[in-house]
């Protein structure tokens, strides 16, 4: 997989999915669509800023909340390459890797990026390095049959594949 | 060393002896659930498969439940896509307008959910059925695709935290309560990624609609299931409800816990959860040490709190009395049968005469669809399961999460308070 490089901007504990995308869009199922809300009820001038490539960086529970898949779809739709937190809530874990969001696991990095930090995640070796900071921290790697649903870019494709 | 109930149903799902922690399995599916949301997403997915159809059309479930009666044209868009599906594959179990309720709380009822199942639903809540003794997990549309598609999912196999519950609660404390206890006590991730196991003599005092509530609020710890031992009770209800063959897993006697909990139900007050957390939990007695808390609108319902039960003691509160002038009072009972039971009994009649309105089955303002949307800085007293930032409405108004009981005298008051206040 290519290395994500981006700006960060970064968020707190308990992130839940009704900020991330709020319910009253869900009449929508429209990836563009959704991306125009994305973050809006937390950062509402998110959309405004990101630009493709961005890396948005948590710290507890990213996620937590309802089971949308609206939410990683709004999120990769708005641009944003790669999602680092201390911990996820896990139908968000599992809805990202099947929509081919890569998302990583890293307390340390949670910790040691700030906002406005460029970062470049290396999937292949989990390795997440804060390139304004010149720190380097190990991240979470994922399981083969994770990587072969992201290999796949997402889990239709892999049961396709198989 | 022994499996938990969870790990149990799961080796036998994936036709494994045995099953550890952190495992990854592929599991057969007993059912696969969507609703008006999640399903359209799923539907998309399913469509770029290359496969022929569902695995099985009779373990499927689609239930438009969130914004029916569609509040919009987007929103008939969704439940025509839905309706569609579910007449091209000939879904057996699609519940449409008129025969719908909350699908959490209609599922059992219809008897498509029992003990030794296990159950993936494309909506967080789908953890409720683990008050019948099943595994069942929230997933997002991509796993409901492919569940529909193959009939299995993938699961890295959970550990578990232990919930000894002893004893009985008091009057006025119910199954929201010790839900909301339990999370107030661990936090909204305190169970991340693991199933929540509850234990002990204390079950017996709990009827099965609390231990609905219970269940289905194990997500909002952050948990992957949350189960219950099946008991003369949970049998008795799957009797009544289903034909179908039931399976009873009990956890080994060495079976292995992350942490174990004991919790006296007798100690237990009722317990409110404050903006914008679940686990930002105080006692009533802790709210009558702070100023009054004003609130503008009450609801009781969802698939946490809409079963008769909870009617029946909301009705007991606001029998007689009504609702604070100005303030909204939202009644929904969760599905067509306690609906019309509600109105047989004459709970109905009884929020009306108070002043509160009561509506079709729908998810409706627990997620801030549509059927009591907060303006600006407005606080709500909810029975349902989530208070964050902007979920029922305006980005500052409030939810306050409570159980019926302290939601009607609430909606008495016109302000937080308990059933204790009203004499």
């Amino acid at each position: 997989m290519k290395n994500a490089i981006g700006t960060v901007f970064k968020f707190g504990d308990n992130v839940d999915t009704d900020v991330i995308i709020p319910a009253r869009y869900l009449n929508s199922s429209d990836p563009a669509e959704l991306a125009t809300h994305c973050m809006e009820d937390i950062d509402k001038d998110f959309v405004k800023n990101v630009k493709k490539g961005d890396i948005i960086v948590a710290t507890k529970n990213f996620g937590c909340g309802s089971s949308r898949e609206h939410a990683p779809i709004a999120i990769k739709a708005a641009g944003v390459s790669c999602v680092i937190a201390e911990t996820f809530a896990r139908i968000f874990y599992r809805n990202s890797i099947n929509i081919g969001l890569p998302i990583v696991e890293c307390p340390e990095a949670a910790k040691g990026i700030d906002a406005g930090d460029q970062v470049e995640v290396n999937f292949d070796t989990g390795v997440i390095t804060n390139l304004t900071k010149g720190t380097t921290f190990q991240g979470q790697a994922f399981p083969e049959f994770m990587q072969k649903i992201i290999a796949a870019e997402g889990l239709v494709n892999y049961i396709n594949n198989q | 060393m022994g499996m938990t109930m969870t790990q149990k149903i799961l080796a036998h799902a994936a036709g494994l002896d045995k099953v550890v922690a952190g495992q990854l399995i592929e599991a057969k599916l007993d059912l696969v659930l969507g609703n008006d949301i999640t399903s359209p997403v799923a539907i998309k997915e399913m469509d770029k498969m290359k496969v022929n159809g569902v695995f099985d059309k009779d373990k499927i479930a689609l239930v438009p439940d969130h914004f029916v009666p569609n509040k919009d044209i987007k929103s008939a868009e969704h439940c025509k896509c839905v309706r569609e599906f579910a007449r091209r594959n000939e879904i057996t179990n699609y519940f449409e307008v008129g025969e719908m309720g909350i699908e959490h709380a209609l599922l059992p009822e219809k008897g498509l959910t029992v003990a030794g199942d296990v159950i993936i639903g494309a909506d967080s809540h789908t953890c409720t059925y683990g008050a019948l003794g099943a595994f069942s997990t929230g997933v997002g549309s991509t796993d409901m695709a492919a569940g529909m598609a193959t009939g299995k999912a993938w699961f890295k196999v959970p550990s578990a935290i232990k919930f000894v519950l002893t004893g009985k609660t008091s009057k006025w404390v119910s199954g929201k309560d010790v839900i909301l206890h339990i999370i107030g006590m661990i936090g909204v991730d305190g169970a991340l990624y693991k199933s929540m196991e509850f234990v002990g003599d204390g079950i017996a005092n709990l009827s099965m609609d609390d231990r609905f509530t219970i269940a289905n609020m194990a997500i909002e710890a952050g948990g992957k299931n949350g189960i219950f031992p099946v008991d003369a009770l949970a049998e008795s209800y799957m009797k009544e409800h289903s034909n179908r063959k039931y399976t009873i897993y009990e956890a080994d006697e060495d079976a292995e816990y992350d942490k174990t909990y004991t919790i006296d139900l007798s100690q237990l007050r009722p317990t409110v959860s404050f903006p914008h957390l679940p686990e930002n939990t105080h006692t009533i007695d802790e709210i009558h040490e702070m100023d009054d808390i004003k609130i503008d609108q009450v609801v009781i319902g969802s698939c946490t709190n809409g079963r008769l039960d909870d009617l029946r003691i909301a009705a007991e509160i606001l029998k007689g009395r009504k609702v604070q002038k100005g303030l909204r009072c939202i009644v929904i009972p969760a599905t067509q049968k306690i609906y019309l039971q509600a109105m047989e009994e004459g709970l109905l009649r009884t929020f009306i005469e108070a002043g509160a309105v009561v509506s079709t089955p729908t998810c409706g303002p627990c997620l801030g669809g549509y059927m009591g949307i907060l303006a600006e800085g407005e606080r709500c007293v909810s029975t349902t399961n989530r208070n964050f930032v902007g979920r029922m409405g305006h980005v500052t108004s409030e939810i306050y999460l409570a159980s019926p009981a302290v939601a009607a005298a609430s909606a008495i008051l016109g302000k937080i308070g308990c059933p204790c206040e009203l004499d």
